[in-house]
This record gives structure tokens, C-alpha cells and sequence, in this order.
């Protein structure tokens, strides 16, 4: 799972529906992918992510150094941008759950695939 | 035609057999990736803007390296671990989610470009446990959906409905949601060729039509004045009771009902002289 996915993600299980973003990230197996550099799209991404929620889950996977408030979209900086493209779309989670602040639910990662499903009383 | 839908869950039918067939079968691949161009070119995305895009019912990925290709970062849900797998094999770019789209998308508001969906609608219209039922499911998913996509997106669902019922089922689920929506029917007269597309719009159109500028004056209304009587608007006046006009029209009314009616003479609606 990567950190874009899990910038989207939220806990969608009965009943819970403060509170149930950002899920926490307990990663026992993290691994580095590289992709294709875009500047353009992550310049794109940077107003509709959750900035505290994406810088708080980079230092979880130990990626140091984003800057606490969101870079305007117009921003110039190629090494932000990079270091930004990097924990969004190349670090990603392998062996690990994700865990729901509100009402606790843990969803599993596994093989790097976060299973999202409910049991049917939860749904 | 046989129908995978009627065999077994999709959990269960895309076991690793099944889902092997979809890394190596080339007939499969070349299908699945016809279908998949289809439905991105329907998507009208931007052309040169990188997106980011909802695959749902991902499968192995061959509708997401469509995506890939055009440049799209996409991430990808599915019901079957084999199929994920194949998926994880064959190192698709995008994020991989193991999940069931009737249980509602489990996405934050406004996250996505567009989505799209291959062959995996007409799995919802099943109810595979005690606990299914199609109208909630399908209610929830489309619900789920919308608020997961930016105003104006589009979302293009190619599937294979099994009647016209089924078809309407979907079609109104997802209107009740909030999507505006239309059919595309590919060779509607061919029975191999033809393919159903649904597409969805969420919020707004791109384009909202141009508000006037310019000369100001030309475009204003001079007081018109009121027109005709004063009487109440759409009405046609009635005929005073017992009169000739009166008794005529509740005549043609009654031939008009399919009643006995005696026809009209010079006598019709006139007054008996007094007797004494």
C-alpha cells in the first residue's frame, strides 16, 4: 500500500463516521518501489491531500524532512517535489494493518494489499 | 451464453485457476484490453493532465495498465485474492485494495479524477449470502462512489446485464444517488460485439453555459402590460348552466365516454312554452 492510497482511505464500518480518518499505519515490512517521476501530477495531488495526515505517515514509514504545511500548487522545487513523490508513490507498506482511531477496527496488509473488508455486522 | 455470475461468488469463481487465464490467455487479455480502452476514451479525461483514477473490480490489472499507459496513477479494488495476486505478479503500477464494492468504497470525499470498472458491475445484482441484498448493495456502492469523486468526473462501468429489469435496477440505484447517467451500446446489432457501457456523471457538467456580456441595453424588456382578461389563467370559461352551449358540451363529453347520447336537434337546450 502506498501513502497516496492511504491518504484517501478511511474507516468505513458501521457506525463510524467521526474520527475515522487517518487510519493508523503499523508497518512490520516496508519496502521502496521506484516509479516515474511526474511532477506535474504530484503538483496536482498536493491540494487534495491531507497534508498532516500524509507528513505524520511518512515519519511512521521513516521518511524525515516534509515541511508541516502544505507547498503552494505553483511551487518551483524540484527536490520537495521529489522527496513528496517519494513517500507518496514509492514507499510503500508490505506486511502490516492499518487501525481506526474511532472505533478500532484493524484492517490487515498483507503482501502489500490492505483487506478492506467488513464482516457482515459491520457493514 | 453461460454466466459466471450463476456458477459461484466472484470471491470463489476468480479462484487461482480461473484467475491464471487472465495473465496468459491471450484471447482474454486482448478483450479485457479492447473493453478497457473503450472505457477510458469514454472517461474523456483531460489529455494532458496525469489523473488520478478509481479501478473497480481491478481484477489483474489489464484494465489499470491501460490507464498506466496513458500516463494515470490509478488504484485498484477487488473481491479476489487469486486475481490480486496475478495482479501483484505481473507488477501493475497501481495500489492494490482486496474489497467488496457492495460494502460501500471506503474512500474520503472528492479524492478521485474519474473511475473505472470492467465486467464487474453485474456481480452486484447477486445476492451470494443470507445477508445480500442487490437494491442495498448496489445503493450503497453508487452512494459511496459519488462522494468519492471530484464535481464533474466522470465514472464508465462496462458490464453485461442479464435482462432489461437488471438494467433498471442499476441504472436507478445510481440515479437516486446523485449521478446523471447514460447508456453507450458499442454494435447494439451484433450479439459477440456488443458492449454496454454505463456512464455515470457526478456533480455538475464541465461547461455551464456563458452568462451575457456586452451591451447592456439591448437585451432589456419594455413593460408590457397585462394581456387579455383578468380571469384566472389557463381556464376556458364555462358556460352559464342550461344553456345551449352548456347542454352541448356536457353532450360531447358523455359521447365522448362512450355513453348513449341522443344527437342534437333545433329543440336541444330550448324552454318549454308555460302550460296552464
Amino acid at each position: 500500500m502506498k501513502l497516496i492510497t492511504h491518504n484517501m482511505l478511511q474507516c468505513h464500518a458501521k457506525n463510524c463516521t467521526k474520527d475515522n480518518f487517518p487510519l493508523k499505519i503499523e508497518a512490520s515490512e516496508v519496502a521502496e518501489q521506484e516509479t516515474e517521476f511526474n511532477p506535474e501530477f504530484i503538483r496536482r495531488m498536493l491540494g487534495r491531500l491531507e497534508w498532516k495526515a500524509f507528513v505524520s505517515a511518512a515519519e511512521s514509514l521513516g521518511i524525515m524532512g516534509l515541511p508541516t504545511e502544505a507547498p503552494a500548487e505553483s511551487t518551483e522545487d524540484e527536490e520537495l517535489l521529489q522527496l513528496i513523490h517519494t513517500a507518496l508513490l514509492e514507499k510503500q507498506v508490505i506486511e502490516g494493518a492499518l487501525t481506526c482511531n474511532n472505533c478500532g477496527h484493524v484492517y490487515r496488509v498483507k503482501k502489500s494489499i490492505p483487506d478492506m473488508r467488513l464482516q457482515e455486522d459491520e457493514v | 451464453m453461460s454466466r459466471p455470475e450463476h456458477l459461484a461468488p466472484p470471491e470463489l469463481f476468480y479462484n487461482e485457476d480461473e484467475a491464471q487465464k487472465y495473465s496468459q490467455n491471450t484471447r482474454i487479455i486482448e478483450i479485457q484490453n479492447k473493453m478497457s480502452q473503450r472505457a477510458v476514451e469514454l472517461l474523456a479525461l483531460p489529455e494532458d493532465r496525469p489523473c488520478f483514477i478509481l479501478d473497480i473490480g481491478c481484477g489483474s490489472g489489464l484494465s489499470g495498465e491501460v490507464l498506466s499507459d496513458d500516463g494515470h496513477v490509478w488504484v485498484g479494488c477487488d473481491i479476489s485474492p487469486a486475481m490480486l495476486d496475478v495482479a501483484l505478479e505481473r507488477e501493475t503500477e497501481g495500489d492494490l485494495l482486496l474489497h467488496d464494492m457492495g460494502q460501500g468504497m471506503p474512500f474520503r470525499p472528492g479524492c478521485f479524477d474519474g473511475a473505472i470498472s470492467i465486467s464487474a458491475l453485474q456481480w452486484l445484482c447477486n445476492a451470494d449470502k443470507a445477508s445480500h441484498v442487490p437494491k442495498k448493495r448496489l445503493k450503497r456502492f453508487f452512494t459511496t462512489l459519488y462522494s468519492a469523486m471530484t464535481r464533474g468526473s466522470r465514472a464508465v462501468f462496462q458490464f453485461y446485464p442479464e435482462n432489461p429489469q437488471q438494467m433498471e435496477l442499476i441504472t436507478s440505484a445510481a440515479m437516486q444517488s446523485g449521478f446523471s447517467c447514460g447508456l453507450v451500446v458499442d454494435y447494439p446489432n451484433s450479439t459477440k460485439a456488443k458492449k454496454i457501457f454505463l456512464c455515470l456523471f457526478a456533480g455538475a457538467p464541465e461547461q455551464l453555459p456563458q452568462g451575457l456580456d456586452g451591451d447592456e441595453e439591448a437585451h432589456t424588456v419594455d413593460y408590457a402590460g397585462r394581456k387579455g382578461s383578468r380571469g384566472r389563467k389557463g381556464k376556458k370559461e364555462r358556460a352559464p348552466v342550461k344553456s345551449r352551449k352548456w347542454i352541448t358540451e356536457k353532450k360531447e363529453r358523455a359521447k365522448r365516454q362512450g355513453k348513449e347520447v341522443r344527437e342534437n336537434t333545433k329543440f336541444t337546450g330550448r324552454k318549454r312554452r308555460v302550460q296552464f
